[in-house]
């Protein structure tokens, strides 16, 4: 697997730390512990294409949003957390219980 | 058909033509009394203990594949009670005591060796942890030995024991762990279940979970509808996409975690030995494969295969520890999909759904865990109340603040 790093270009995946899934984008209110909750812990674990944080530790040390397919793993897209947070800031946390 | 050795000789003398198949196919009926989603070892032991514990019988396993076609098929088959927390401790303490009864219970060979685990230390402080590993292991009841550099080169004399980054300390040796033979434990649970009455539906992919009211009413297959007033998700791997079903996200994180076997060798690996610090345990099959693995791949993944990045990060954890393993050939890898909680530890619990169960978030630990996890789920399903070895492993823990780290990671689905 090899990630496109938009200042670095193609690099080996082994540059790249996975933190985890978009949800650690969001802001949870202070207080709200069902927001904290789906923040850290709650995930859609989608089969197919997802939007995962990494950070490029062995490289610009970028924090990167990575569109990309959890079952070939193909990536379609890498973008810096800078460009994108406005609108991931908006996205609405589901809770976890129907 | 009850096994046993005279079977085995009368049925040879006459060219083998009596075996029978070990299960029913049955077609699904329209209704259940309680549907178990998923025919892996976890699904079949705890329809087998419904069955055996709590006389439920008119009950089905859906499985949208064949049995133990799941995880229970590729896994590295270690079975070991070596936890410290309370809460997983006494839960694998009864695992392994049900290990050691299986074979009888199922009659079934399911080639279960305590041929003991033997866990590496390198240093003064991670021989305190062993220490205190130990001594909790011992306060459970079950058993556990400190051994020192010498008695870990009696044991295992072809580590190297000389190397500068890794040095061996001593080990903890836990003598009543050991190995299985994998695939041998679904198809023995899932003979017992069908015995007792149990329907095992392969080829039957649950598409919806319907929900009335709050309450679960049966599920939507690929075979069409079939009502049961209590349906248990146990589908570790695919949880989250079950559990979306009914409209919930559960906290957990698909990983995948890769495998590997060597080609056949004459016995050389008498126990299960792991190698902490390299994230490289090793065992032998009894055909002579070397089974080996590591850690996860570390980013969410569903591909039932790895990246080359961990393939080349376990050799080179295998050749530091014993470099006589350069000389054997790997024959295949693989990888299975784990599902990782922010703690470390399983999902045994009811759901905000009525009637609606989940056993799941086993991370890369849930083949030793299959007969007390069938145990377990199958007394929540039974009678609404969590069974006691299980109680800690609640789906709301996370929320609570009441979490299960074993190896003090944090709250991060990778890092366990």
């Amino acid at each position: 697997m090899r990630i496109t790093c938009p200042l670095c270009g193609p690099r080996d995946r082994r540059e790249f730390y996975y933190y985890g899934s978009e949800d650690y984008l969001t802001q949870p209110e202070v207080g709200d512990l069902d927001a904290v909750d789906a923040q850290l812990h709650l995930r859609d674990n989608v089969a197919g294409r997802v939007r995962d944080v990494w950070y490029h530790e062995a490289g610009c040390a970028s924090w990167l949003v990575v569109t990309r397919d959890t079952v070939s793993h193909a990536v379609e897209k890498v973008e810096l957390v800078a460009n994108v947070k406005g609108i991931l800031a908006k996205t609405k946390l589901k809770g976890g219980a129907a | 058909m009850r096994y046993s050795g005279l079977k085995v000789i009368t049925q040879g003398l006459f060219g083998n033509k009596g075996w029978g198949p070990a299960w029913r196919n049955p077609a699904p009926k329209p209704e259940y009394d309680a549907i178990i989603i998923g025919g892996g070892g976890h699904g079949l032991a705890t329809a087998f203990y419904l069955a055996k514990n709590h006389g439920l019988t008119n009950i089905a396993v859906l499985e949208k594949g064949h049995i133990g076609s799941g995880n229970i098929g590729r896994n590295t088959t270690i079975v070991r009670a070596n936890y410290v927390l309370p809460g997983n401790s006494e839960f694998y303490s009864h695992s392994l005591k049900l290990w050691e009864q299986m074979e009888t219970e199922l009659n079934y060979n399911v080639m279960h060796s305590q041929r003991g685990v033997i866990n590496l230390f390198h240093s003064d402080g991670q021989r305190d942890a062993a220490v205190r590993r130990g001594n909790a292991m011992i306060n459970q009841g079950d058993d556990a030995e400190l051994l020192d550099r010498e008695g870990v080169r009696a044991l295992v004399p072809y580590l190297d024991f000389e190397q500068t980054r890794f040095p061996i300390y001593g080990g903890l040796h836990h003598k009543r762990g050991g190995t299985a033979r994998h695939d041998a434990v679904a198809w023995g649970y899932a003979r017992g279940a069908d015995m007792r009455g149990v329907d095992l539906i392969q080829n039957c992919e649950v598409t919806g979970i319907d929900i009335e009211g709050g309450r679960v009413v049966g599920v939507q297959t690929t075979r069409g509808a079939i009502r049961a007033r209590k349906v248990g998700m146990v589908v570790a791997g695919r949880s989250g996409q079950v559990a979306a079903m009914a409209g919930m996200r559960l906290p957990i994180e698909s990983h995948v975690l890769q495998a590997f076997v060597t080609e056949g060798l004459k016995p050389i690996i008498d126990q299960v030995v792991t190698f902490g610090m390299g994230h490289f345990y090793i065992s032998q099959s009894d055909k002579g494969g070397l089974v080996f693995g590591g850690d996860i791949d570390f980013y969410a993944s569903y591909a039932s295969r790895g990246n080359l990045p961990m393939v080349e990060h376990v050799m080179e954890a295998g050749m530091t520890l014993m470099p006589m393993i350069g000389r054997a050939k790997v024959l295949r890898s693989w990888g299975g999909i784990m599902d990782m909680t922010p703690d470390g530890s399983p999902i045994i619990d009811k759901t905000p759904v009525e009637g609606l169960f989940v056993d799941a978030g086993w991370n890369y630990g849930g083949f030793k865990a299959v007969p007390a996890s069938g145990w377990c789920m199958a007394h929540l399903m039974a009678t609404g109340e969590t069974h006691a070895v299980a109680s800690k492993f609640r789906l709301d823990r996370f929320r609570t603040g009441h979490l299960l780290d074993e190896e003090g990671t944090g709250s991060q689905h990778n890092l366990h």
